[in-house]
């Protein structure tokens, strides 16, 4: 196997391949490219949170100069759905609103000034609907619905699972705490807007260049809204100015500037403005959560019941899935005897939320992290300690039927406690100044795909040239991440090539073999896995014809340096490009294919599909804090953080993606917020970049980084995730931070000013020094799903309550 | 875009230039859809984000809130003109080399401020770059890889042989 040789490209820093195209600015994002005759396309929204649409009239808008058509709903009737159990979403709404900026009409003209000029000619009549602005407003007010499916009333999915008796693990506890923390939603914010551009040819083909970070979900949501068969659709991912995932469902204005290509005969480019990305959204879920632990004196976990209320917006984008998330990977970090999870997702009448960088995920690890932080403190025990004590081990199966490869969070705590002197400051420090530690780990991918298949979740097509040139074909998009760099330095290692020599052609459903897209953390392990395998089948077409011209025994054949070689003798060997002629001569053209399937997860109850992953991913992080007591401003001079990613594949693109998922999660703790008009308007308060705050080089922090390589058998030479993993211990240790620097408790995302002052006012006037939410509204929860647990010798199945297929999502 | 019913002479990218374009167009618009110049970005077309920047006369604007017409005699510099024919420039090749372009969209615009800065200031300290960089946001990197970049690129500009550091590229182990 390649892993067990020494590494050549592997491991090392490199610059990545489209490294160039991206300092020249050569490289073309999808607003950056127009074709001859195009039309600009432009989406009407509503102004209303919830409304039914009474009536539209387009025909003065149609009779605008240099306006060629105008869409509404009635033009495109089929719903869709990045998830087969929530095709609720229209391309523009048919007959209601569901939240301020759903669309409803459509233009393309000649000129961007007259599309949107003759926006203001659409006459919309709408008959105003009650708007529900918040989960518990959803919960008391299950009529009238949102939507006409969903678990009950506006309730779109509420979950109920029990491994383990949790009450049994109380009883055995020495502690017992409850704690409830908020955390408020977040956009992503890529610097790029949204751009699409459809083309439609005269035989009955449509392409759209988009930037999406999925086009193989695209691809299928336009076949089947636009009702063509999909051997006529292509879609092109262009690179992608960032995503974070705000980039992963297919949207209405790809849709829609395909029908206008279709209805006009010419190109049409939608490019959104900063605010309709705002309304795009698919951004952190708000969630309400609480938590009870049972410890032990030492602080192992007896049991654990989590809850968790998710605000999910106007539809369902990828929330099933987030809900779950919630719930998940609490089991995968310390071991929990015994675990109940309890997760609800309402529909609300503002932007859906959807899949931010950690997906559901690093809301309940702020609650455990800063819960943990607090049964420490009540058990008297150092948090670093505490976590060090009780590890899951690696090569273990937790509760919930995850199944955990290598895990390296033992090492990723002591390095971040060596490094920043936590036991020289942790509760030692002046009034004001305070160190906080929290860990956390991610998956590296999802186990299953969004749509129920069996097929591999990427593909990998590999053409060698006589000339020596390889190109490889590959499914995945670039979202900056680097996956297109990932690609050439696997096939090289193996190939024995140089990286910046492979040719990479990605993200396009005509010409790349499908990878399910660049979301789930998934793309290093899945299409680097993919990679690894067509490389190695190209290596064992060409390496017999080359050891039989240099007269040896194939396993004496070495790939390295653009040569081909024998292992003793260096000097007898030959190019690359030799080696592929003499294949090329005996067999013909030199092509191969690789593919992956993740393994098969241990959990067949409903809901396992959520969760199981490949490998995972650890990280833990110990941030500084200047905490301001008479402005409640939180300063983080520096973070330092340690992080397992398996094995580097490039060392300098592992470093960047800690770096700005630390940057990230610093503006999720200190600033950033979707915040909304009261008074059930439900209006986007600040759909700016202005007025959104984020971190710019003034408030960001310091950064030391760990990189802790524990390989992991499923990974492409060991590797595991780092895109979003090391933004998760980011939010609570600020938080914990903050406690340490001042005595008070923000159990709330973000901790902003305003919040630490009150914290510090109540703490003055001999009040609890917290700020946080007070309770979790009763939810009409179904039964439980009961799981024995793998020590109670269950078998991942759930009891009969509900015996239905796993639900599968990510 | 409308009615080009205006023209210009500019010097673009150290070459004289003529362009016509519809008079309310701002400098993004014409550089981008009139010029063809791509690599000029946008990220909110309301002086926000920093993403347009560009130089002209050697000093950072937004090209988002300048008209193309209050351009005319001026020299405009964008990313397409930072290289020396095939030479990259040494800002362009540091950001390569670290890694300071990740989605690589707010980066012409950087890449541009940081070359004004240092135009100015051969030897910015670190607090003096984020301070002139404190109005382009990125969101992919933590600044940190475009600080490392600039300050590498100021150190092969000084004409030192600087590479970049163990820790930038590999981390702590």
């Amino acid at each position: 196997m390649a892993a067990d040789k020494t590494l050549r490209v592997v491991g090392k820093a490199h610059r990545k391949v489209d490294a160039v195209g991206k300092v020249t600015g050569v490289l073309k994002y999808a607003d950056d490219l127009s074709l001859p005759r195009m039309l600009y396309g432009k989406l009407l929204r509503s102004p209303h949170p919830h409304a039914r649409i009474v009536s539209i009239d387009t025909s003065k808008a149609l009779a605008l100069d240099g306006v060629k058509a105008a869409l509404t709903g009635q033009d495109l009737p089929i719903p869709f759905g990045i998830l087969p159990v929530s095709q609720d979403e229209h391309a523009l709404c048919p007959d209601r609103v569901r939240f301020v900026g759903d669309p409803v009409a459509a233009v393309a003209a000649t000129t961007e000034e007259a599309a949107t000029a003759a926006l203001d000619l659409i006459d919309v009549k709408y008959e105003l609907l009650p708007a529900i602005a918040s989960p518990e407003e959803a919960i008391t007010t299950p009529e009238p619905r949102i939507h006409d499916y969903g678990d009950s009333g506006n309730l779109h999915k509420v979950i109920n699972l029990e491994f383990g008796d949790v009450e049994a693990g109380f009883a055995e506890a020495d502690h017992v705490r409850e704690d409830l923390f908020f955390f408020e939603g977040n956009t992503h914010l890529p610097m790029e807007q949204h751009a699409a551009l459809a083309e439609w040819s005269a035989d009955g083909k449509v392409t759209l260049w988009s930037s999406t970070q999925t086009p193989h979900y695209v691809h299928r949501a336009l076949a089947k809204v636009l009702e063509l068969p999909p051997a006529r659709v292509r879609v092109i991912a262009c690179p992608n100015g960032g995503g974070f995932g705000g980039k992963s469902d297919p949207f209405n204005h790809e849709i829609v500037a395909c029908k206008l290509a279709m209805i006009t005969g010419r190109p049409v480019k939608i490019t959104l403005t900063r605010e309709e990305v705002f309304y795009c959204h698919r951004g952190r879920h708000p969630t309400l959560m609480w938590v009870k632990t049972g410890v032990t004196k030492d602080g192992a976990i007896t049991g654990m019941h989590f809850k968790s209320l998710l605000d999910g917006g106007g539809y369902g984008s990828y929330g099933v899935a987030s809900t779950y998330y919630t719930g998940a990977l609490q089991t995968v970090t310390y071991p929990v005897r015994r675990y109940k999870f309890q997760g609800a997702r309402a529909f609300t009448n503002k932007p859906p939320c959807g899949p931010k960088r950690g997906h559901g995920t690093p809301q309940p690890r702020f609650a455990l992290e800063v819960h943990l932080d607090k049964i420490a403190e009540d058990l008297k025990l150092d948090p670093a300690e505490l976590r060090l004590k009780h590890l899951v081990p690696p090569q273990s199966l937790t509760a919930n039927y995850l199944r955990v490869g290598s895990m390296g969070l033992g090492t990723c705590i002591e390095k971040v406690v060596a490094g920043s002197g936590w036991r020289q400051k942790f509760r030692k420090l002046p009034l004001g100044k305070g160190v906080g530690l929290a860990c956390s780990s991610y998956i590296s991918g999802a186990g299953l795909p969004i749509y129920w298949n069996n097929m591999p979740h990427s593909g990998v097509q590999l053409k060698c040239d006589r000339g020596g040139g390889v190109t490889v074909f590959c499914g995945s998009t670039d979202i900056g991440q680097g996956s297109d760099s990932i690609l050439a330095y696997i096939t090289a290692e193996v190939l024995g090539i140089d990286p910046f020599e492979i040719r990479v052609v990605t993200a396009d459903t005509d010409l790349t073999p499908v990878d399910l897209g660049s979301y789930s953390s998934r793309v290093t392990l899945m299409s680097g896995n993919a990679a690894l395998q067509a490389a190695e089948r190209a290596r064992e077409i060409i390496a017999p014809h080359a050891a039989a011209k240099l007269k040896i025994p194939v396993s004496e054949l070495v790939f390295a340096g653009g040569r081909v070689f024998h292992a003793e003798d260096p000097e007898n060997g030959m190019a690359f490009a030799e080696a592929v002629q003499a294949a090329e001569a005996a067999v013909g053209t030199v092509g191969s294919v690789g593919s992956y399937t993740p393994p098969k997860s241990a959990g067949r109850y409903r809901g396992a599909g959520v969760g199981p992953s490949p490998a995972y991913s650890y990280s833990a992080a110990v941030a500084e804090v200047d905490v301001d007591p008479d402005t409640g401003i939180v300063r983080v001079p520096k973070i330092w953080v340690a992080h397992d990613v398996g094995r580097c594949i490039n060392a300098a693109t592992v470093i960047g993606q800690v770096e700005g998922g630390v940057y990230m999660g610093l503006g999720e703790a200190l600033m950033e917020e979707m915040v909304y008009r009261g008074n059930r308007n439900v209006v986007h308060k600040i759909p700016s970049l202005l007025e959104y705050k984020s971190p710019t080089t003034l408030e960001m922090c310091d950064v030391v980084t760990y990189i802790i390589e524990d390989p992991d058998p499923n990974g492409p030479f060991g590797a595991k995730e780092v895109g979003q993993g090391p933004l998760l211990p980011v939010m609570p240790a600020v938080a914990n931070a903050v406690y340490d620097a001042v005595g008070v408790r923000v159990d709330e995302i973000p901790v902003s000013p305003e919040k630490v002052l009150k914290a510090l006012k109540k703490k003055a006037k001999g009040e609890a020094p917290r700020v946080g939410p007070d309770r979790f509204p009763d939810v009409p929860w179904p039964e439980p799903t009961r799981v024995a647990t793998p020590w109670e010798g269950g078998d991942g199945k759930g009891e009969a309550v509900t015996a239905h297929a796993p639900e599968r999502q990510h | 875009m409308s009615e080009p019913n205006t023209q210009i002479a500019l010097t673009l990218n150290g070459e004289p230039a003529q362009v016509a374009f519809a008079p309310h167009q701002t400098l993004l618009e014409v550089l981008r859809e009139d010029l063809g110049l791509t690599g000029t970005k946008h990220g909110c077309e309301l002086g926000e984000c920093g993403t347009c920047a560009v130089l002209v006369d050697g000093v950072p604007v937004l090209s988002c809130l300048v008209l193309g017409l209050t351009c005319a005699g001026k020299s405009v510099k964008t990313v397409e003109g930072m290289a020396q024919g095939a030479r990259l420039h040494p800002l362009q090749e540091a950001f390569a080399d670290l890694g300071a372009a990740q989605c690589g969209y707010c980066t012409p615009a950087i890449l541009l401020v940081a070359e004004a800065l240092l135009a100015a200031n051969p030897s910015p300290s670190r607090d003096q770059i984020k301070e002139l960089l404190a109005g382009n946001l990125c969101r992919c990197t933590g600044y940190i890889k475009i600080y490392e970049a600039v300050e590498l690129a100021a150190a092969r500009m000084r004409g030192e042989k600087a590479e970049p550091s163990r820790e930038a590229m590999y981390g702590r182990r």
